[in-house]
């Protein structure tokens, strides 16, 4: 069995903070600063009125994680804001995927989060039309490179990102949450029929509860890097708690996991979310998810993986196995964006013959970096 | 215990282990290094400086190591961690000092928006604190270096923290980083100043770390009360020359040269206002280190209107 870690403690029992040594509260900082998750700490010490409790000089830390957070939230409304006068007269939907429908939807999955850019879904005809309706507002494209553009272009699930000229903020444009070429075929129409307008906005959507929590899923469990691993998983973690009181959540979830064919996401996120965050699920919906587990040599390969993965990426929660768990999620997680072929002629290009980055891009890169 | 009651050997292997825990006034960093002159310069540098007991809490966890492999005995070469995660690009083995005092630099800069922080530096006496803010190249480091050797306070040459709450400045009084020129002005200026070995080719050019006063260091966790911002100019061969600098631009300035005020929002906007009500604003046109003493000394004395 392998332990829980601190930051996972103290984020599901919150109550025992105040009991901690400084020594405790050392390592139990490093550990949320490296998943992204101290201003989520902060946030909810300042929900349960325990914040004062915490000895100073950590309470500083989480004090000035949440600033960041609370700038990052009013940026974020401000750019969603941009982003809906940008394409009020775009004629389609813009539904808001991730960190920023969170946000917009007032979720507590937002609580204390940490955001890079922004994400958007469009059905795949309407594209171009946003794409020029965000340049002619001052939105560019990157990875200008012909080989890069007919990546995104022919094989992605998105265009490549843009940036704005004068905010530097970007946002990714989707028509789809997998990739074209990924292995699960998902029912993008199903998914973009069923998104809830945004209170407020003319023209801005969110995924509806259950569509949410699967794209949470698919992202997490599609994703090769998981620096963000353990924050991902608590974002499921807060949907599940957040939508579960919904009785019709639970009953519309595995129905329509079939239906989008994402079912094998939703297995994965209902069973690391249960085993490594107690999050509550009823069992009858564990037994229906059962429907997506592979099969039964695969699944503990799999849990062999994620079990550690999904751990903080901190030096005190790295055990023998971590570099190995890290390195298979990552060769599984290109397996499973395109076929064998396809991603040998993509990852030999990109070995052998990467382009020069033309200086911009080489400076954005570092400044990123 | 302060750092100047260990020997070389004991800094070395608490080095080593990561259990040197340095205090710089508001905060604790860890040290972790297996670098040799990392151990000589901090036994040089940060010798009045107190450490905390190894069971404290340290704000920042740092390492300066070399590099593994071949390269190792080639050209050496060392690498910065924040926490064990590698940061920044590598530098030649000799600058690891240098290495470590920036990455502690960045390491306050990233993370402590408890603080507003501005890239100036930091004088006081007499209660009252004189802000230098500037691009690099104005010769703030040679300006706060000289002025700390006669009588004003150090607290900091390169990042003043801004509490935002009391409006007072708070330093760390670390060792002042000077490049080039500066360092033989400094060293005929004040004679008894203690440098490190000077390094050359650094991406500053060549720099040496000067050590701060005692009395600093002893006074490091008393903040101070912002009186003025004071614009250095350096120009060779200018007669001194104090002028007024207006206020908005003074305004402009500190939110410029400050790392994290677009994360303060509001407060931010608020303190540094009230930094500016509260504070006169000059800029300082001078050559030698012994006029701008002088215009400091009126400014002090209320001479200066």
């Amino acid at each position: 069995m392998i332990p829980r870690d601190q930051i996972v403690t103290a984020l599901l029992a919150p109550d025992l903070l105040p009991t901690l040594s400084e020594m405790d509260w050392d390592l139990l900082i490093r550990q949320a600063r490296r998943s992204n998750l101290l201003a989520r700490l902060a946030h909810l010490l300042i929900q349960n009125g325990q914040i004062e409790k915490v000895p100073n000089s950590p309470r500083l830390h989480l004090f000035s994680a949440l600033r960041m957070v609370e700038r990052q939230d009013v940026a974020m409304r401000w750019e969603v804001d941009c982003i809906q006068n940008a394409l009020a007269n775009a004629g389609v939907k813009i539904t808001l995927l991730k960190g920023a429908a969170y946000v917009m939807a007032g979720l507590p999955a937002a609580n204390g989060r940490t955001f890079s850019d922004i994400d958007i879904i469009v059905p795949k005809k309407h594209v171009a039309e946003v794409e020029s309706a965000l340049m002619l507002n001052g939105w560019q494209g990157t990875h200008h490179d012909d080989y890069d553009q007919r990546y995104y272009r022919r094989w992605m699930h998105e265009i490549p990102p843009m940036r704005h000229v004068r905010r530097g903020t970007s946002i990714d444009v989707h028509h789809a949450i997998l990739p074209e070429t990924a292995r699960i075929k998902v029912n993008t129409p199903a998914l973009l029929k069923a998104v809830v307008a945004l209170p407020g906005y003319e023209n801005l959507y969110v995924l509806k509860p259950e569509d949410m929590l699967l794209h949470s899923a698919t992202h997490l469990f599609h994703e090769g890097a998981l620096d963000n691993g353990l924050r991902d998983l608590f974002d499921l973690d807060s949907l599940l708690r957040h939508f579960g009181d919904n009785p019709e959540f639970w009953s519309a979830l595995v129905p329509r996991a079939i239906e989008l064919g994402l079912t094998r996401p939703l297995y994965y996120a209902i069973r690391y979310t249960t085993t490594m965050l107690d999050t509550p699920v009823p069992q009858a919906v564990i037994n229906a998810a059962e429907i997506g587990k592979p099969p039964l040599g695969i699944a503990s390969l799999v849990d062999f993986c994620y079990l550690r993965a999904l751990r903080p990426t901190h030096d005190s929660c790295n055990t023998p196995g971590t570099g190995l768990a890290r390195f298979a999620l990552y060769i599984r997680s290109h397996w499973m964006r395109m076929p064998f072929l396809l991603l040998a002629y993509h990852l030999a290009r990109k070995a052998f013959l990467r382009p020069k980055q033309l200086p911009v891009e080489t400076a954005l890169t570092t400044k990123e970096g | 215990m302060k750092i100047s009651e260990f020997t070389e050997a004991e800094l070395e292997s608490r080095l080593r282990c990561g259990a040197l825990l340095l205090n710089l006034g508001p905060f604790v960093a860890r040290l972790n290094s297996d670098v040799v002159s990392i151990a000589r310069d901090i036994a040089l540098m940060y010798a009045d400086f107190h450490t905390s007991p190894e069971n404290t809490f340290a704000d920042f966890h740092v390492k300066v190591a070399l590099d593994t492999g071949l390269r190792r005995w080639a050209k050496p070469q060392v690498r910065f961690y924040f926490d064990g995660r590698p940061s920044f690009i590598p530098l030649p083995a000799d600058q690891a000092f240098a290495m470590l005092e920036w990455g502690l630099n960045w390491c306050v800069a990233a993370h402590s928006h408890q603080y507003l922080i501005i890239h100036a530096a930091v004088i006081e006496r007499e209660g009252k604190a004189a802000i230098l803010p500037a691009p690099p190249g104005s010769g703030k480091s040679t300006l706060c270096a000289g002025l700390v050797n006669r009588g004003w306070r150090l607290l900091s040459d390169e990042l003043a923290l801004l509490d935002m709450d009391s409006d007072l400045i708070y330093g760390m009084c670390r060792p002042v980083n000077l490049k080039n020129v500066s360092v033989d002005v400094i060293k005929q200026f004040a004679p008894a100043a203690v440098f490190t070995a000077s390094v050359p080719d650094t991406t500053k050019g060549t720099i040496a770390l000067m050590r701060p006063p005692v009395d600093s260091v002893q006074r490091m966790n008393q903040p101070a009360c912002p009186a003025w911002v004071v614009l250095p100019k350096y120009t060779a061969g200018a007669s001194p020359q104090l002028e007024r600098h207006s206020r908005a631009r003074t305004f402009m300035l500190i939110a410029e040269q400050s790392f994290n005020y677009d994360i303060q929002g509001s407060r931010g906007f608020d303190a540094v206002g009230r930094l500016i009500d509260q504070s006169q604003c000059f800029q300082l046109t001078y050559s030698r280190l012994d006029d701008a003493e002088r215009v400091f000394d009126d400014l002090l004395a209320g001479r200066i209107e």
